[in-house]
């Protein structure tokens, strides 16, 4: 079954991930014997070598590394006309960067922002920043370590696309969108409580 | 003080569901403890080492009395008979079980109480100033902002997971109480010269592993964009902050690293996109959530009480107290009072069920129904008329509530420690009860004077040793727990922060440690100097050498 959750139920996933392969010589960064999970706002993402064995998929909808993308652009430029790319940013990679590489930030059909690991929170901000301070209006897919326990936040950061890692059942995922049914603050999504209801008449 | 409208309680109500599904779904193992973690953490549970560790929220530490009496029933329905208040101003429950939290959220909700976002790596406790709308030096009453930011900061989207924890103090008096230098963000709320309300907004600060006072990142801030300036902060510091270290990220770190001024750049950069937007607090929201904080109905009194008199006159434990645990007050024949939970052979801080009962019923006898915590780890009553004082101390006393200890050697600011909590290097609530039997002497107690001792149980600092006058840290020496002793910290307007004074002790020679620091001071200090005062104008030397010199005799 499909872990993506679309317009609060499950919907089939017509995007296909690419990722870069693995040789075993990329950099790894360890902290007191444990491998880190984060990366630096701006660290490389993948090695050149990563990014040139990257085996890009002749037809069908892709989501591509803003890097790899950067790398093959020339010789994609057809299928992104076609609407058949998306662009995958990680949480430590400017926004900047993905701003400057489009003319036109809503030519792309889908953004997909990747978090490694759950408590990686710099989604949620670039999230907001995409829809509120770069305008972008199509499809804002969370992608990556993604539990039922993000959906909430995700949504009022901007995203409207959830895919739901394996193992995890999306489909119970889908009630926690509603988690709460007025908050407090302002959000991508909607202004402050105070502006939203004549509080003094609640 | 606030009350809960439809919305508040439907959003902690959904919060018990949300959180009842998630112990259930943890339970089932459904998620791992690697995914629980922060969830449960976000609801201030730890796994400690003898049980879980349950913090209740107690925003900017004020308390009705229904609510202190549900705490009360809690600790005793689901706990020892006994609650722990900490130096956030909220109560921590040392040994619930992980499968009743769900039902204790219940209970907290039905008196407006949870557990939100006291622990983990999100925006805590907003704390203040414990006299805040009673201190006569208050310039503003900093309640109504302090209730707007913890709404705000309330499952903020954005924010859910920061790089690390990020603690905010409001204070609004001319000496800081809720010593803002201290916090991830500081606001000191002042009037400028056209009698506007502004902000000092103090970034950057903060005690463990790597101590530094915040820097001032806003002179002066108009009060309606406290939410898009936090948020311009908060949000600089979600992007750029350390993830990979969890010991080098906190906010401190980042301002460290780049200095004050390339952050404000960055901050004032991204403040340019939100300022004037939505989050700026109108008038009308401010007015609503200030009337919640209007002064208690006061009665007309005059400055002095016969019967207060008479009592101070004649009975001089009575006086003691009163010289300790009372408090100035703005309003005529009214003034604070400080319930010391700092009895001498307690563990600091820590309530029985008993007395928050009792402390309760005090609330609603002779001040108005509320109480307040203190990150002193004391229970305040804010509203007392004068006539009323010798009642409370009489009633206080015989709750074991009444010791005239505050500002004293023995009002020890002192974490849970080794004795509960999993991070510690070694225990901390021991040495605080040895150093309290070192000093059973009120006499001898009153003459030392104004001196504040904390104590940590680890390089987190929960216990503030950086800024104690002598400050005591448990490290941890292969096995054994050792005690490294700094002197010179102080909070306030004129913080600083303690050296330490060289190689670590026993928990044995503590409290001698101890006297001996305290010895130096009395024979050294002027007829005014506190031991703090002393201690700066003299500097560590003659300390130093006094407190080594005979262990070398010993094991010479
Ligand atoms: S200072 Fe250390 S030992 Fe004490 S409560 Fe904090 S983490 Fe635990």
């Amino acid at each position: 079954m499909s872990q993506l959750i679309k317009g609060n139920q499950i919907a089939q996933n017509e995007w296909t991930r690419v990722i870069p392969p693995t040789f075993g010589d990329e950099p790894v960064r360890k902290q007191a014997g444990k491998v880190v999970m984060f990366k630096l706002h701006d660290e490389e993402t993948f090695t050149q070598k990563q990014i040139d064995a990257t085996e890009i998929p002749a037809t069908g909808k892709i989501l591509l590394p803003l890097t790899v993308w950067l790398a093959k652009k020339e010789s994609l430029a057809t299928r992104m006309a076609a609407g058949e790319i998306g662009i995958v940013l990680q949480t430590h990679e400017p926004i900047e960067k993905l701003v400057e590489a489009f003319d036109d930030l809503n030519s792309l059909p889908v953004i997909a922002v990747y978090v490694q690991i759950f408590a990686d929170g710099r989604n949620f901000t670039l999230g907001n920043l995409l829809r509120t301070r770069y305008g972008f209006k199509n499809e804002l897919r969370a992608v990556g370590d993604i539990m039922r326990d993000q959906l909430y936040f995700l949504k009022r950061s901007g995203f409207d696309s959830y895919l739901i890692k394996e193992g995890r059942n999306a489909e119970e995922a889908i009630a926690s969108l509603n988690d709460f049914t007025q908050p407090y603050q302002g959000a991508s999504d909607d202004v402050p409580v105070w502006r939203r209801v004549n509080r003094s008449q609640v | 003080m606030y009350k809960y409208d439809k919305i508040d309680q439907q959003l902690v109500n959904e919060r018990v569901a949300q959180y009842r599904d998630q112990t259930r779904r943890y339970l089932a193992g459904e998620l791992s403890e690697d995914e629980f973690r922060p969830i449960r953490l976000q609801n201030g549970l730890y796994i400690q080492r003898l049980a879980p560790m349950l913090r209740i929220a107690v925003p900017y530490g004020l308390l009705s009395s229904k609510q202190l009496r549900k705490l009360g029933d809690i600790a005793k329905k689901y706990d020892k008979d006994y609650g722990h208040f900490s130096t956030r101003q909220n109560l921590q429950l040392n040994w619930p079980k992980l499968e009743d939290v769900p039902d204790i959220l219940a209970e907290l909700a039905t008196v407006e109480m949870h557990a939100i976002q006291t622990s983990g790596n999100c925006i805590r406790n907003i704390t203040t100033d414990q006299f805040a709308g009673v201190a006569p030096d208050e310039l503003f009453d900093p309640r109504a902002m302090a209730e707007i930011m913890r709404q705000w900061s309330t499952f903020h989207p954005e924010f859910a997971l920061l790089p690390r924890k990020f603690k905010i103090a409001v204070s609004g008096t001319k000496e800081d109480r809720a010593v803002v230098q201290m916090h991830d963000i500081g606001m000191e709320f002042f009037k400028n010269d056209n009698d506007e309300l502004r902000i000092k907004v103090w970034v950057g600060g903060g005690l463990g592993r790597t101590p530094i006072l915040g820097s001032v990142i806003h002179e002066s801030l108009e009060w309606q964009h406290a939410l898009s300036y936090c948020e311009a902060i908060i949000r600089t510091y979600n992007m750029h902050g350390r993830r990979d270290n969890s010991y080098k990220a906190r906010i401190k770190i980042l301002v460290k690293a780049i200095g004050i001024e390339a952050f404000k750049e960055q901050v004032e950069a991204e403040w340019v996109h939100s300022k004037n937007g939505p989050l700026t607090i109108t008038q009308a929201e401010f007015d609503r959530v200030s009337a919640y904080f209007e002064p208690m109905p006061y009665e007309t009194l005059p400055a002095n009480d016969a019967s207060f008199d008479t009592q101070l006159a004649s009975n001089p434990a009575f006086t003691a107290w009163v010289k300790r645990c009372v408090h100035p007050h703005k309003t005529a024949g009214y003034r604070a009072v400080t319930l010391s939970l700092k009895k001498h052979g307690e563990a600091p801080g820590d309530a029985s069920s008993a007395q928050m009962h009792t402390v309760a019923d005090l609330a609603d006898a002779y001040s108005f129904g509320e109480l307040r915590v203190s990150h002193e780890q004391n229970l305040i009553l804010a509203d007392v008329k004068l006539s009323d004082l010798f009642t409370v101390w009489e009633k206080a006393r015989a709750a074991g509530l009444a010791t005239p200890n505050i500002g004293l050697l023995t009002d020890i600011i002192c974490c849970p420690g080794g004795d509960f909590c999993s991070l510690a290097n070694a225990k901390s609530i021991p040495i605080a009860k040895s150093i309290q039997a070192q000093f059973d002497n009120l006499d001898y107690l009153h003459d030392i004077g104004d001196i504040e001792i904390n104590i940590s149980g680890c390089m987190n600092a929960c216990g503030h040793h950086h800024v104690g006058h002598i400050g005591i840290l448990g490290v941890d020496k292969g096995d054994t727990e050792w005690y490294q002793v700094s002197i010179g910290g102080k909070q306030g307007n004129d913080a600083s922060l303690g050296s330490v004074i060289g190689p670590s002790f026993s928990a044995e020679e503590m409290p001698s440690v101890v006297q001996k620091l305290i010895d130096v001071y009395v024979q050294e200090r002027t007829p005014e100097e506190r031991f703090i005062d002393t201690a700066r104008r003299i500097g560590m030397d003659p300390f130093k050498a006094h407190v080594y010199a005979e262990s070398e005799e010993v094991t010479a």
